[in-house]
């Protein structure tokens, strides 16, 4: 078998710091010719393995062997002299480049030739996988997929033939999917050895050959694929047995909590986000917002949060559970939303951005909800501290201690500390924005655990998703998104996957005119 | 009189143009060098003291080489502004210090060492007033071709400066065309826009920063020398350099960092710098007393302050600053 392996990590270590072990003495091959699906828990160093492999970082110890020879990459320039390229879960690209311009930086005029020979040779080998990238195109002009498609075109152009994906369908649809995987079985097909690296179970069994399991940065076995189930390959995942099964309680009580209006909102460059959107939601129910991402989901969350302009004619109104009290939120800044008594919380996308301070620790994090209670001059810190102390004890929180900045925390850890304060304060509407995304099965099942909760307890949650699994097995109803304008409201019960794929990528126009 | 006030607007406007495009060479690798004023008073210092040198170390002043009364100045001015660049790259780009205070640090750091050297040689000299003078180093580089006296307007307009004034001209366009034309240009816009990709295209972000920072600054420096050795006729005065340097910064933007358009922004700003003079002269029916000629001094940044805003409501992304400018890279940032 030896021979025949593309690659080979013997006895791979890397640290972060003096704490944070990412590999552990690491021995793995992936052959030539196969798709390997590179699975494991968020901090199991799957993405840390591959950028040593890429370049990014150089392990401490340990060797990698590419086609048989002792390595050394001691750089992305290393890497892609031994054909080895890598499209990143964030796509290195250059915003104001066009394609072909991304295509030949870094590489030598006199082996690429002008910029009409790179077009060229990009559109060959556009023609033999199946792509289509236009050239000229500016990268900010292309869609997600399109900058996937460009970042692959990029790895194949410098001569990769070991090409490694770190979670690329995480931003794709269903049928962006559905291409994305017949390209890469061209390529396979072609003698290109693929490393995939994903958290969607369905997807490592759809594509891969054979699965290799990575657990707290140490390498657990790998299984040939035709003889894994999702189940099995969850429990060597996360090492112990896990209920797989999505709840979806039935709520008899469902009160009317928000009314969305003619909600019309532009973004930051000015182009209409958000078209004309109606919507309910009920307390005791789920309510799930499906499309592409970048289809007005953020533009939704932010106007009833309060952080959004909506244009004129819009209304957003917020029923009071207990007063049954209306209240008009369009208008309203954050503060006035908050003063007024509106229970609402919410949970954005962007984590680190929007949701925590990254360089303060869990409570002074959770101080940032709170500190306008209280009338002495002076802040109370112990409330903060002990709401920090219960989060981090309920949700299991992993950290080295309450004032460790956030920042240095993973990803889900990160997403319980910010799920867990929004939740403390007893919200009557809850919205998250892409709760699970970047986390491990295990963290995303607390957080379905978590939103099911609420729901039960006659919270009104909206819950903005990608995975379309999740959103039909865990929501009431799902609201699609096309282009900024609701495309429909199904219910999650009856409605099938390819309807709401199908659902956000045309838009039902027909139905629409025949009224 | 217009052709004298164009005149004395491009004059005043190389010293911007040097400094605008070093600094748009130095901001399209993410760094954001706000030493830029200190870089050209010490590039204008350091071709002092080598002229100083030069001119004492000859019994006679009238047996001045020419090509080392020029070439010693230059060297200098450039060796001067090169170690800034060097200190401002290593502060930023291996230590990764924040780029703002480095930059300001640099400023203050680059005018008290100008000003001190310049103390000094006033001291040695021990002149009555508090400058001093190098008129035959000053005369090699403002000569002029001498047939320009005689071609009327034309020749005031385009052909009576010294060769350092063509000089800045021909960087910017150089440089306007490396950007755009080569694949090395590529890959420093690339490293300003998002080091991260270029690094994993393969470009040394780092050499690229640290090249970039430092021809940069050397660029500026000139701008430096420029006004001391031909713009005040090789007279060094403490602080006589103004506010230039901070005025090639606000350059930069107005010109969308494009160092073509900063050959025309620098003849623009030199001429709102200085159209306070003129005012009486172009309207002999407004009087326009002094204070009100000093709210005019404001002319050039309030022009900047509107390009900003019509940059930003405009929305080109072409036109906006590279993406990661200020921001220091590490490859292994989590």
């Amino acid at each position: 078998m030896e021979n025949k392996a593309a690659v080979s990590f013997r006895h791979i270590t890397k640290a972060f710091g003096s704490k944070v072990v990412a590999n552990k003495d690491v021995s793995m091959d992936i052959m030539s010719g196969e798709i390997l699906a590179l699975l494991g828990e968020n901090g199991s160093g799957k993405t840390t393995l591959m950028n040593m492999l890429s370049g990014i970082y150089h392990q401490d110890s340990g060797e990698i062997f590419v086609n048989g020879e002792e390595a050394y990459i001691n750089s992305p320039k290393d890497a892609y002299a031994l054909g080895i390229g890598m499209i990143h879960q964030h796509f290195k690209l250059v915003d104001v480049f066009t394609a072909t311009e991304n295509v030949a930086l870094g590489m030598d005029k006199k082996t690429t030739g002008g910029a009409k020979e790179i077009a060229k040779a990009i559109t060959e080998i556009c023609d033999r996988y199946g792509f289509d990238v236009d050239p000229k195109k500016k990268v900010y002009n292309m869609t997600v997929s399109q900058k996937q498609t460009l970042e692959i075109v990029k790895a194949l152009y410098r001569g990769a033939n070991i090409l490694i994906l770190d979670e690329p369908t995480a931003v794709l649809t269903p049928q962006e999917t559905d291409k994305l995987f017949a390209v890469l079985r061209n390529m396979k097909a072609d003698g290109k050895s693929i490393i995939i690296i994903t958290h969607k179970l369905n997807e490592v069994l759809a594509i891969s050959d054979r699965v290799a399991i990575l657990r707290k940065g140490e390498y657990i076995d790998s299984v040939i694929t035709s003889e894994a189930t999702v189940q099995s390959l969850t429990d060597m995942m996360v090492g112990q047995k896990v209920e797989l099964d999505i709840e979806r309680p039935e709520v008899e009580d469902k009160q009317l909590r928000l009314t969305i209006d003619h909600l019309t909102c532009l973004d930051k460059y000015g182009v209409t986000a958000l078209d004309d959107v109606s919507l309910e939601a009920y307390g005791g129910e789920i309510l799930g917002i499906a499309g592409i991402s970048g289809s007005g989901q953020k533009q939704l969350l932010e106007a009833v949060a309060g952080l959004q302009e909506a244009q004129d004619g819009a209304s957003i109104t917020y029923i009071d559970p207990e007063s049954g009290a209306k209240e008009e939120l369009i208008g309203k800044s954050v503060t006035e939303i908050k003063k007024r008594g509106i229970a609402l919380s919410f949970v954005p996308e962007d984590r680190l951005g929007m949701g925590l301070v990254g360089a303060m620790g869990m409570s002074d994090n959770m101080m940032l909800r709170s500190y306008e209670k209280g009338h002495s001059p002076f802040t109370d810190r112990k409330t903060p501290r002990d709401l920090a102390n219960r989060v981090k004890d309920e949700l299991e929180v992993v950290t080295p201690g309450i004032s460790t900045p956030v920042r240095k925390l993973s990803g889900g850890n990160v997403q319980k500390v910010l799920v867990g304060r929004e939740i403390a304060s007893n919200p009557t509407v809850l919205m998250a924005a892409y709760a699970v995304r970047g986390l491990d099965i295990n963290t995303s099942y607390t957080i379905y655990r978590l939103l099911n909760e609420q729901k039960k307890k006659g919270v009104a949650v909206i819950y903005v998703g990608e995975d379309l699994d999740v959103l039909l097995a865990l929501c009431d109803r799902i609201a699609v998104l096309c282009g900024g304008k609701l495309n429909g409201i199904v219910d999650g019960r009856t409605a099938t996957k390819e309807e709401v794929g199908l659902m956000m990528t045309n838009l039902n126009t027909e139905e629409k005119e025949g009224e | 009189m217009i052709v004298s006030f164009i005149h004395r607007a491009i004059m005043q406007g190389i010293p911007l143009l040097f400094g605008a495009t070093g600094e748009i060479v130095t901001e399209k690798s993410g760094n954001l060098n706000l030493g830029i004023p200190g870089v050209m008073y010490v590039g204008g210092i350091s071709g002092v003291i080598g002229a100083f040198m030069y001119e004492n170390s000859l019994p006679d002043k009238s047996m001045a080489n020419p090509f080392l009364a020029i070439m010693i100045p230059l060297l200098c001015s450039l060796l001067g502004s090169l170690i800034m660049g060097l200190i401002y790259s290593f502060l930023t780009t291996t230590l990764r210090a924040n780029q703002n205070v480095t930059g300001l640090a640099i400023t203050t750091f680059g005018v008290g060492l100008g000003n001190f050297f310049g103390g000094s040689l006033i001291k040695i000299v021990g002149a009555d007033v508090p400058s001093i003078t190098l008129s035959t180093t000053s005369k090699f580089f403002s000569a002029h071709l001498p047939f320009a006296d005689n071609m009327g307007w034309f020749g005031e307009i385009f052909l009576s400066y010294g060769f350092l004034a063509y000089l800045a001209v021909i960087i910017a366009i150089v440089t306007s065309l490396f950007l755009k034309k080569t694949r090395t240009g590529l890959n420093l816009r690339a490293v300003g826009e998002n080091p991260a990709t270029a690094d994993a295209a393969g470009v040394n972000v780092s050499r690229y920063k640290y090249m970039s920072t430092c021809v940069g600054s050397m660029i500026a420096g000139l701008g430096g020398l420029y006004y001391v050795m031909d713009y005040v006729s090789g007279v060094w005065s403490n602080d006589g350099f103004g506010d230039r340097g901070w005025l090639a910064i606000a350059l930069v933007i107005f010109t969308v960092w494009k160092p073509n358009f900063a050959i025309i922004g620098s003849i623009l700003f030199g001429g709102l710098y200085i159209i306070h003079n003129y005012l009486n002269q172009f309207f002999p029916f407004i009087p326009v007393d002094m204070s009100t000629q000093e709210l005019i001094k404001m002319a050039p940044y309030l022009v900047t302050v509107l390009v900003l805003i019509v940059n930003s409501m405009r929305n080109k992304r072409e036109n906006q600053p590279p993406e990661a400018l200020g921001l220091s890279y590490f490859r292994e940032d989590r």
